[in-house]
């Protein structure tokens, strides 16, 4: 589309400057992780071995993030799903109230969400020194998202429709929730899962708090290697984090674009 | 009724909510209302600490000036970026976006490193300062360094915000002031600003709520000027003093709290 109108020289080189500045960052510590040696630079080689180091080092963290995302995904699937239903279908002020609090966990600190949990069941030792404490911590935190995206959908009128005319044809209520809802709200449930996965696993605010020297996580993991590792290992670790996220983003734009093509207007 | 009169019964409704209510009862509502309990145990005046204690004052103001100030640049910039980009046609356009709004789903440690590698003691900025001849200069662990880091996880927020904003809006608004006459000025006062109203003050909201609660950032900085998240895990865990740390943890919850709710009530809509 050409125009008149043309942007001013001043602002194209702001824009250049702050993406600059967003970029930079991000191509300095996967070059930094990638070097033999980061303060001579690229002319010292290129190597894995900072990557292999992170691996022996820290290589379970990988793990232990990936089992929490996943987990942390189907548990807010089977609570958060019904309960998207539930607040998309109730007139009711409880049903307002409930979403309002919902959201609460996001609206403040992690820091003080955390601080709850360690201050209500910090003494159940068992549970305190799991992986399922960090995880109802994540899941508390990303049950908004993934209720709010799923609710959404399910409030699309055609849906009612179709909702009444499975009943209509004698669907029992299971029947018609896994039938014809689910499979109608699909592209919102994948990208609330999709979602609810990238904040588990980038999540550093609750855990570092919720976090045991045998439950660590990936960015508790990154957290360590910046305080005691040398700054290439720090630097490939990130890059670690890179590689675990940028599928799942991708696959979340994705998934967005075809929501968009499907229900845009 | 409403929508072709078709519901389900409420007995359904609940039993659809009651997993999740009873889930977020126990490890969320429960939990906070102990934490909000807590302090009352050593005196009411324990909830008056952050006023009252002047480390724990200055504390809060800090992180008050600080996130101030980050949320108002970060609307400024994010605004002329946003729009800019919006405006313009260019191949790459899309992946150039979504590379900008990678830093998103970054943890804060991530951002502190970042700083590290700019403004640290082997970063960038020392090498070129060196290269000049005006000696290895640090800026990462001070005040100066934590602006930054949050500028960086903040700007994304506002530049995919803005970029939305602006392409949604109707062209014809701004051609027909400009057929009338505006200049570049006027268009600006009159057209975009109040168009951009609303979206300002939500973007201006979470920006400033996750600021206020930023904790990975400071905590890898570990910098000498101190923000309330850091004075919180301080009191946690190197002074085990749990009721100072959940007093000021309400404090911090409820002033992030109040900000999202007003903005959303002044405009309209939820900030994220």
């Amino acid at each position: 589309m050409k125009t008149t109108r043309q942007t001013p020289w001043p602002l194209l080189a702001l824009t250049g400057l702050v993406t600059l500045f967003l970029l930079a960052p991000m191509l300095l510590s996967i070059m930094a992780g990638l070097v033999e040696n980061y303060s001579v630079g690229i002319r010292s080689g290129l190597t894995l071995r900072w990557l292999q180091e992170v691996w022996d080092n820290y290589g379970n963290t990988v793990g232990a993030s990936l089992l929490l995302a996943l987990l942390c995904v189907l548990g807010n699937l089977l609570i958060g799903v019904p309960c998207a239903y539930a607040l998309a279908r109730s007139p009711s002020r409880w049903a307002r109230l409930l979403e309002e609090l919902l959201t609460l966990p996001v609206a403040i600190p992690g820091l003080a969400s955390a601080l709850a949990l360690i201050l209500l069941y910090g003494t159940l030792q068992g549970f305190r020194q799991s992986l399922a404490f960090i995880l109802v911590g994540h899941m508390v935190f990303t049950l908004p998202f993934m209720v709010r995206t799923v609710a959404s959908a399910f409030q699309k009128d055609e849906l009612r429709a179709l909702e009444e005319a499975a009943r209509s044809l004698g669907a029992g209520f299971a029947q018609r929730f896994i039938g014809v809802l689910v499979p109608a709200v699909l592209p919102a449930i994948v990208a609330g899962s999709l979602m609810v996965f990238t904040l588990s696993v980038g999540e550093f605010n609750l855990t570092w708090m919720l976090h045991t020297p045998l439950t660590r996580t990936l960015p508790v993991g990154l957290a360590d290697s910046y305080a005691s590792m040398r700054i290439e290992v720090g630097s490939a670790y990130t890059l670690v984090f890179l590689m675990v996220i940028l599928p799942v983003l991708w696959g979340l734009q994705a998934i967005g674009s075809l929501i968009e093509k499907h229900h845009g207007t | 009724m409403r929508h072709g009169g078709f519901a389900p019964s409420r007995t359904m409704l609940l039993a659809c909510a009651a997993p999740a209510v009873a889930f977020f009862t126990a490890f969320w509502l429960l939990p906070a209302a102990l934490l909000m309990a807590l302090p009352a145990r050593q005196g009411w005046a324990t909830y008056a600490a952050v006023l009252t204690h002047g480390r724990y004052l200055q504390s809060l103001l800090q992180t008050l000036g600080l996130s101030a100030v980050v949320t108002l640049s970060t609307l400024v910039l994010g605004a002329l970026v946003g729009i800019t980009l919006a405006r313009q046609r260019f191949r790459g356009q899309q992946l150039l976006l979504s590379l900008l709004t990678l830093p998103l789903s970054f943890p804060g440690v991530i951002v502190g490193f970042f700083i590290i590698l700019l403004g640290g003691r082997q970063g960038v900025v020392a090498d070129l300062m060196e290269s000049l001849g005006a000696g290895r200069t640090t800026f990462a662990y001070g005040l100066a360094g934590l602006f930054i880091a949050y500028l960086y996880f903040s700007l994304p927020r506002a530049i995919a915000t803005y970029t939305g904003a602006a392409r949604a809006m109707d062209p014809q608004l701004e051609e027909a002031a400009r057929s009338l006459g505006a200049s570049r000025w006027q268009v600006a006062r009159d057209v975009w600003i109040p168009e951009l109203g609303p979206t300002t003050l939500a973007c201006g909201a979470i920006v400033f709520a996750t600021a206020m609660g930023a904790f990975g950032t400071a905590f890898t900085l570990s910098t000498k000027f101190e923000v309330l998240p850091i004075t919180i895990y301080n009191e946690f865990t190197n002074y085990a003093n749990f009721a100072l740390a959940a007093s000021l943890s309400v404090t911090l919850g409820l002033i992030t709290w109040l900000v999202l709710w007003m903005a959303r009530r002044a405009s309209g809509r939820a900030a994220w």
